[in-house]
């Protein structure tokens, strides 16, 4: 069991964490590559300016139409997202596991706001499944990618809860956490979790167009 | 789901076009266009739309159809992606006729191109831009409704929408000079005046069934003391069903015909009349694909036009348009080009009972006939008539007498609304209200 701990934390988190910065370079470097090649104008018309203005518009809740017409998947949203990527970053044992492996010492959230951050994503999960299943309009497009996307993000923060509190075995838990945890973080650039990188390109290309050529608002 | 598959039935195997593209269809030719469309002239953009569509729906309510039709997620933006697009992508060339049928009923007459869901997308996904490279393959493959593909045609051979002949265009032009001449004896259609400030481009529909428009636009032009022009040669005709087609070479041939002939007028800048689609053919789509990022003549549209007379004080108001009014805002100059205040600028000039209708602007319903829906023809008007209940719930609740809209299809398309749902308005352009409420120096007194 000790072989198998050193080896996630070890050679695979490496690894991971290789496949993830690599993997997301290439992605980015491909697309604006493409774009170059092939969709001139994304290249012509973008402007940093309108691009900048619609994803701030983007990331107030509630500013955009849209996310007024849905208040409460607004709320899930955001806290999805926002404890999704801080989790991770600021929990008080993966501060530690920097500090211990690498000398890097930085902020951590209290093990009492990281536990309630992670039951929300939990939560915010079975919300997200809940309307693939329920609603008709998600429902007639959700496709498998969809699923296997979910579970890879609700997996290393479900072991992580139980691991925290000691629900299970223990070691196999906190084995079986940092393996999914690597397995998402190298499923970014691969899956449907690429609009991690990509979306702000996107948002930023229409922002671009209805900034500069339609002179309108993009939200 | 059920509903746009009895829908898709009704209509299947009516239209002669389609079938005609279907029964010459190999799974070579289907392959050719694939590799033509998919991997040679579309790139990063379709590609990272494709990949990070998350399929949260949120886009649903963006459109009229899923409005309309009570949330039938087929009619959602990227319901109609899936039934589309990602169809083609999976089944490649093994899609079967039936299948490419549905691809085709779907791409150009279930979306006006309206772009209202790219404002309701969270990641800023371009839905209309997907289903216009669907339409290219479907172009690319000769499965284009009849009646649009028809328009098409009229495009290549003649440089205009309507089939009309050189000699019919003049003889319009004249006519109309002739008509407004009684009204305004100094007034003249200045025909391919070279060096004019102006050159005035319409849609082919205007002389072949408004030619009043042309009288009126005339007697605003006159009247405010502009120096303009119309072409009497090819390139007078502004509109463009090549680009809702799919035929983006035939598309690119419009709009460099209509930009050379302003050029060899030497003409200041081209105003174009109150239409929607062709002005985003010129300002959207024609000048990236002849390599302009913005135009090689200066192209207003007619909004513009006017605002600017006010501002001027050329245009000025002899009495107000007392009826009750509210405003439509057409996707293409309003989603597309930002005009909607100056057209309420307008409106507020000459309308002292002006009722906004809900909502409005940007996120203003479409009329349902744009994107070349309407010229799809008399198979597809039910479905755009049912499409577009929403927009008719939306207009009833104003309570206004007239509705003002400034752009052809717009006109056309909330006409088949207007009689379906029984609204009870009427439907006006803005040169309509301004030829009557304007001041006319230069008119016979009585």
């Amino acid at each position: 069991m000790h072989a198998v701990y050193g080896f996630v934390v070890g050679p695979l988190a490496w690894i991971a964490f290789a496949v993830f910065i690599l993997g997301s370079i290439w992605k980015v470097t491909t697309m604006v590559r493409s774009a170059k090649a092939k969709d001139g104008q994304v290249l012509a018309y973008w402007d940093f300016t309108y691009a900048l203005r619609s994803i701030a518009h983007w990331s107030v809740p509630f500013w955009p139409v849209n996310s007024r017409r849905h208040p409460f998947m607004t709320i899930v949203t955001f806290t999805f997202h926002i404890c999704l990527v801080l989790v991770p970053i600021f929990l008080l044992a993966h501060v530690m596991l920097w500090d211990y492996y690498h000398g890097i010492r930085f902020f951590s959230f209290s093990e009492g706001v990281a536990d309630v951050m992670t039951v929300l994503v939990l939560l915010s999960c079975l919300f997200f499944a809940g309307r693939r299943m329920l609603l008709r309009e998600v429902r007639y497009v959700t496709t498998a990618m969809d699923w296997v996307v979910l579970v890879v993000v609700f997996l290393p923060f479900f072991t992580g809860f139980l691991a925290y509190h000691q629900i299970g075995p223990y070691r196999v838990m906190i084995i079986l956490h940092i393996l999914f945890g690597e397995i998402m973080l190298a499923a970014i650039p691969f899956t449907g979790l690429s609009h991690m990188l990509l979306a702000p390109l996107s948002r930023g290309y229409i922002g671009s167009e209805f900034g500069g050529v339609r002179k309108a608002r993009d939200w | 789901m059920k509903a746009a598959v009895e829908k898709a039935d009704e209509k299947k195997h009516v239209d002669s076009g389609i079938q005609k593209g279907l029964r010459e269809l190999t799974p070579e030719k289907i392959e050719k266009a694939l590799q033509r469309v998919f991997r040679d002239e579309t790139g990063a953009r379709l590609k990272a739309y494709s990949e990070i569509c998350v399929r949260c729906g949120l886009c649903a309510e963006g459109c009229h159809y899923y409005l309309s039709h009570d949330g039938d997620p087929a009619f959602s933006p990227v319901g109609k992606v899936k039934q589309t697009l990602w169809k083609l992508l999976k089944k490649r060339r093994r899609i079967t006729p039936e299948e490419l049928e549905r691809v085709a009923l779907v791409a150009y007459t279930e979306c006006n191109l309206c772009r209202r869901c790219a404002m309701y997308c969270p990641i800023g996904i371009d839905t209309a831009y997907i289903i216009s490279v669907v339409r290219r393959f479907c172009h690319l493959l000769g499965i284009t409704p009849q009646y649009i593909q028809d328009t098409a045609h009229s495009h290549s051979v003649t440089m205009n929408q309507m089939w009309v002949k050189e000699d019919e265009w003049v003889d319009s032009l004249l006519w109309q000079e002739e008509e407004a001449r009684e009204e305004i004896p100094s007034l003249r259609i200045p025909l391919d005046k070279e060096g004019a400030d102006i050159m005035y481009s319409v849609i082919a529909p205007e002389p072949k069934f408004q030619p009043q428009l042309i009288y009126f636009a005339a007697v605003i032009m006159n009247e405010c003391g502009m120096d303009w022009t119309m072409p009497s040669l090819p390139g007078w005709d502004n509109s463009d069903m090549a680009m809702f087609t799919g035929d983006m070479e035939l598309m690119g041939r419009l709009k460099r015909t209509h930009f050379e002939r302003a050029q060899a007028l030497r003409v200041k800048r081209i105003v174009m009349g109150e239409c929607g689609h062709a002005y985003r053919a010129v300002y959207d789509v024609g000048n990236r694909w002849l390599g302009w990022r913005d135009f090689p003549v200066e192209v207003i549209h007619a909004i513009d036009f006017y605002w600017q007379m006010l501002q001027e004080g050329r245009l000025k108001v002899a009495r107000k348009f007392e009826k009750v009014v509210t405003f439509h805002d057409p996707c293409n100059i309003v989603r597309g080009r930002g005009l909607h205040e100056k057209a309420r600028d307008i409106v507020r000039a000459f309308c002292p009972n002006f009722i906004e209708m809900h909502p409005n602007r940007e996120h203003n319903y479409c009329c349902c006939a744009g994107g070349g829906v309407i010229n799809c023809g008399p198979p597809y008007k039910k479905v755009r008539v049912a499409g577009n209940r929403v927009k008719a719930e939306q207009l009833k609740a104003t309570g206004a007498e007239v509705i003002i809209a400034p752009c052809h299809n717009c006109h056309s398309g909330l006409k088949d609304i207007i009689e379906a749902y029984d609204v009870g308005m009427e439907l006006s352009f803005f040169s309509e209200i301004i030829y009557e409420c304007m001041e006319k120096p230069n008119a016979v007194q009585g």
